[in-house]
């Protein structure tokens, strides 16, 4: 609930290792199920578990480290990426590298000592996650992390996320309200409709 | 540093000449204040007098636990008055009250250890009520802006606790913005006493008819002690009520907007 308003509602749906995308329209509530993904928000009834384990059962600190969300507006930190990456990593408990992190976020090491006040929103959303990668997490959950992009961009973001997942065999679950993304990024595709699921399975069986 | 003098109500009648020309200079350019002007010369007229007469008992009793009592109220109205103006802080009103109990506390503690003030209903009672007063207006100050960094910051501070950071670690810039808001004005305005404003103590003691040396080095000390209670009132403030924010799982309230 989010205030007075049930935002989900009666949700059952079992995500795989690999990747998934849930999919839905605006509103659909959508960013509120990754919100319970990685205890941004408690379901006010109901369990969401993870490796057989409900979430709650979860030191919140400690999951949010294994399971780490991107959301769909850039929100670094003051200072330089650098200074972002090294400070998740520093939370995490590992050795920051933030060349490597921002090569396999797909932007240009020669970042690490910009401003993130002086990127653009692309770049930024970029750094935010090989800021996430600098954790090195088991899972990644990404909120509509094109939306605010042109193509371009957002095929770039796309091919980067392909490859993390080949290079670093990371899960990852992926909102869009673009199906054609989800087809794209998915195997595995969990849809929403006015905070239901219609519908989760493989992507041939979910998209047909 | 003795020094009376007497001032007539004939005088103070006078004075309110003064509150009529505000009367109408809000009259005159439609400021529609006239009311709440009117409320504020009542007001301040009710209640100065009333703590005149208990200020006057207190010095005449001259014991120690009527000006505890009498600052203890002063306290709680204060934070009840702060809480006002931080509507978006869920459950001010007890950081409200700590910070400015601890605040009136610390710093009376201090002066009167250092010896710069007797323990005395003297000194006590109106050192007390102004480091009380400004106490609360920083904290107020500092818990209003914390309410508006917090609903500005939402998405920045989510996403550090995505990150695995504690409520504590997310919430800091905002609390260091909130902190420094509620202490900045009197640092201001500290640093041009004497040039652009002299300061009420220094006045009312040049009235009086006391030493000018005296009342600059009175007013001196006064103003460093009001520093010190200001930062403190504000970093208490804002120390236990950036928690009220967050839930025990380190999650941001749904409610803040």
């Amino acid at each position: 609930m989010r205030g007075e308003r049930r935002v989900l509602d009666a949700v059952s749906a079992e995500i795989p290792e690999g990747a998934t995308a849930i999919v839905g329209p605006s509103g659909a509530g959508k960013s509120t199920l990754l919100r319970l993904l990685n205890r941004l928000a408690d379901p006010d009834s109901g369990i969401v578990s993870y490796r057989d384990r409900p979430l709650v059962s979860y030191d919140p600190l400690e999951l949010r480290r294994q399971v780490s969300l991107v959301p769909q507006l850039p929100a670094l930190l003051e200072g330089t990426v650098a200074s972002n990456v090294a400070y998740a990593a520093r939370l995490a408990g590992k050795e920051a590298d933030p060349k490597r992190c921002l090569r396999l976020a797909g932007l240009d090491p020669g970042f690490a000592e910009r401003e993130v006040d002086k990127l653009s929103v692309g770049e930024q959303q970029r750094a935010m996650l090989g800021r996430a990668l600098a954790q090195e997490p088991a899972v990644l959950l990404l909120d509509e992390p094109t939306s605010a992009l042109d193509q371009a961009a957002r095929d770039a973001i796309e091919a980067t996320l392909a490859r993390l997942r080949r290079e670093l065999e990371i899960s990852i679950v992926l909102v869009s309200h673009d199906p054609e993304q989800a087809r794209r990024l998915g195997d595995w595709v969990v849809r929403i409709e006015d905070g239901r699921v219609v519908d989760a399975g493989p992507l041939a069986e979910a998209m047909a | 540093m003795s020094t009376s003098i007497h001032v007539s109500v004939g005088q103070v009648a006078a004075a309110l000449a003064l509150v009529a020309l505000a009367a109408a200079v809000s009259f005159w350019r439609k400021a529609d204040l006239e009311r709440d002007i009117g409320i504020a010369a009542v007001r301040s007229f009710v209640q100065l007098t009333a703590i005149g007469y208990a200020i006057k008992l207190i010095f005449e009793a001259d014991t120690l636990w009527l000006v505890f009592a009498l600052l203890a109220v002063m306290v709680v109205f204060g934070a009840l008055t702060a809480r006002r103006r931080a509507k978006k802080v869920p459950d001010a009103f007890w950081p409200l009250l700590v910070a400015l109990a601890v605040a009136g506390a610390s710093t009376l503690g201090l002066v009167v250890a250092l010896g710069v003030f007797e323990a005395t209903a003297r000194y006590l009672v109106p050192v007390g009520g102004m480091v009380i007063g400004n106490s609360m207006t920083a904290s107020a100050v500092a818990l209003n802006r914390l309410g508006d960094e917090m609903a500005d910051s939402r998405g920045r501070i989510e996403a550090t606790l995505a990150l695995g950071a504690t409520a504590q670690e997310a919430a800091q810039p905002t609390v260091r913005r909130a902190l420094r808001s509620g202490m900045i004005t009197l640092v201001d305005s500290t640093k041009t006493t004497g040039l652009i404003f002299f300061p009420g103590t220094m006045v009312g003691m040049l009235l009086a008819g006391a030493n000018p040396t005296d009342a600059v080095r009175l007013q001196l000390i006064l103003l460093y002690a009001l520093l010190g209670s200001v930062s403190i009132a504000a970093l208490v403030a804002t120390t236990l009520a950036y928690r009220h924010f967050f839930t025990p799982a380190q999650q941001l309230l749904d409610s803040i907007e």
